[in-house]
């Protein structure tokens, strides 16, 4: 199994949960995160007050997938997160050793 | 009577009404998430305080017979004396109307001040100190303005709806309270944003609205010199808006929605002591000088380090010194010169001096006394959670997608999400 995780722009959430169930994925988890990369953050002012939001916005999606998905699921991911301009985010995958569906017990592969 | 007149007077007291709530929204929108009901809460506890205290005994010192010029006596306490064929001695309107709209006036002026405390005071203190400021600073000075012999009316100082008396008189007490009380944890470290900025505009809109009973409703008759105070109240309003933009654009490279909004606020402020006593060219003056003047004063409190937080002092305090002198130079039918713009002086730094020591020491006094500043892990925590028990926006829900048909089957029982447990606590 795999952990792909994606930081995305807010407003592309809904292509990437759209692509990913399209693509038969059955859950995804979502957070709300903040970062930066390249880009940097952006500066704003209040009554002159100068204040640099370095933080900028930022969905984390996470989805647990067959060894076998996951390459062509990163894949579907970056296509649906992208916008081609600054700031579209990162898409990962790590090994995972295990997983547990919690209700049944299932193990493995059966609890994804 | 006069109905026409007592009618105008009456709705103008309502439209007085509705600035302290608006006052409310355009201060709690300035404050960050974790002290918005606080905000909300320091302008509205005014209602309660002054509303009591206005009919116990605040009238009666303001505007009960003259004691020195100082201050009224207390033949008027509990509205004695007062019936409802009672009429004001210019015999238009009866007193109860001239009651009530001066009780909207108290009720504003003390809760002007509770934006530079923001986030950092305990409210019972507020309360306290907002109940002994009306008392002891508001009445005495709105008498010396207004009553039948106080003493700057008697002098002709130009004041017409409260440059001196409300702004002047809230943004140095204001200033003082801050001194007293002290930074914000993390002043000019920490972000300190908006988190609101459509409410602060929601927030100014009302006050504009309610402004021009404020200032059109102190003619006290539907007449010429309302209808001049509420078409110069228009005019310096919206030039003082023009005017923090373009300094805000040129200096900063922005036209901001709080700048607008702040910049509206500077020139209703400014017009406020004036606008009966000026023509429309000079409301324009007063417009954009204010608006100037006030988005750089703004900028002192990080020079001068003191914290006024939502800037009572750049805005209420500068923006009534600017009209209440520029008056002595506009005025018209040959009242503006030397001579008047000295008395304006005299009054506005008389109430500057007097408003800033007294309250000083109420600040002081409730400071050594009940404790006027938040303990610091509640004002890190937010004070809306230690003071209200409250939290003004539940940020739980996450996820979700709007206006869009999944296509999918629909959700399963159960699989929507829960509002948090609320656990009951029992006192």
């Amino acid at each position: 199994m795999k952990l792909i995780t994606a930081v995305i722009k807010p407003a592309q959430l809904d292509e990437v949960k759209e692509a990913l169930r399209a693509f038969g994925v059955q859950g995804l988890t979502v957070t709300e995160a903040g970062g930066y990369g390249r880009q940097r953050g952006h500066t704003e002012v209040y009554r002159g007050a100068a204040y640099t939001v370095d933080l900028v916005p930022k969905k984390r999606v996470e989805v647990l997938v067959p060894d076998q998905d996951a390459g062509q699921l990163v894949d579907v991911v970056v296509e649906a997160a992208r916008t081609g301009k600054i700031g579209d985010g990162k898409v990962w995958a790590v090994p995972v050793e295990t997983a547990v569906r919690v209700r049944t017990g299932e193990r493995g592969p059966d609890a994804l | 009577m006069n109905g026409a007149d007592t009618a105008f007077v009456l709705v103008s007291a309502f439209f007085v009404m509705l600035m302290t709530p608006g006052l409310a929204f355009f201060y709690g929108g300035m404050v960050r998430v974790k002290s918005a009901l606080n905000m909300l809460m320091m302008s509205f506890i005014s209602l309660a305080v002054v509303s009591v205290l206005w009919v116990l005994f605040g009238y009666s010192l303001t505007f009960g017979p003259d004691t020195g010029g100082l201050i009224g006596n207390l033949d008027h306490a509990g509205l004695s004396g007062l019936s409802p064929d009672s009429l004001t001695e210019r015999g238009g309107i009866p007193v109860l109307a001239f009651v009530l709209f001066q009780m909207m006036f108290a009720v504003l002026a003390p809760a002007l001040m509770s934006g530079a405390l923001a986030d950092r005071v305990t409210f019972g203190a507020w309360a306290v100190f907002l109940a002994l400021w009306v008392t002891l600073v508001y009445f005495p000075v709105a008498h010396w303005v207004w009553a039948e012999g106080g003493w700057l009316r008697e002098l002709e100082v130009i004041d017409f709806a409260g440059g001196t008396a409300v702004h002047i008189n809230a943004g140095v007490g204001a200033l003082a309270a801050v001194l007293v009380v002290g930074k914000r944890i993390g002043f000019t470290k920490d972000p300190m944003r908006p988190h609101n900025l459509p409410l602060v505009v929601l927030g100014a809109a009302l006050l504009w609205f309610g402004w021009f009973g404020f200032n059109a409703g102190s003619a006290l008759a539907a007449d010429g010199t309302a209808a001049t105070m509420a078409l110069n109240t228009q005019i310096a309003t919206g030039a003082a808006l023009a005017g923090w933009l373009a300094y805000e654009r040129l200096r900063h490279g922005a036209f901001t929605t709080l700048g607008a909004a702040s910049g509206a606020i500077a020139g209703l402020v400014a017009i406020t002591p004036a606008g009966a006593s000026v023509n429309a060219m000079g409301a324009l003056v007063i417009g954009v000088v204010a608006g100037l003047v006030c988005s750089w004063a703004v900028g002192l409190k990080y020079k001068l380090g003191y914290d006024d937080s939502l800037d009572v002092v750049g805005v209420h305090l500068v923006g009534g010194l600017v009209g209440t002198l520029l008056v002595g130079f506009l005025a018209v039918d040959g009242v503006g010169g030397p001579v008047q713009f000295g008395k304006q002086a005299l009054g506005a730094f008389s109430v500057l001096a007097f408003s800033f020591a007294v309250s000083w020491l109420l600040a002081k006094l409730v400071q050594a006394t009940i404790g006027f500043r938040a303990d610091p892990d509640d004002e890190t925590a937010g004070v809306d959670q230690a003071f209200h028990a409250e939290t003004a926006y539940d940020f739980t829900a996450v996820g979700g997608s709007a206006g869009r048909d999944p296509g999918g089957p629909p959700a399963a029982p159960g699989t929507a999400p829960r509002p948090s447990r609320a656990t009951k606590v029992d006192a």
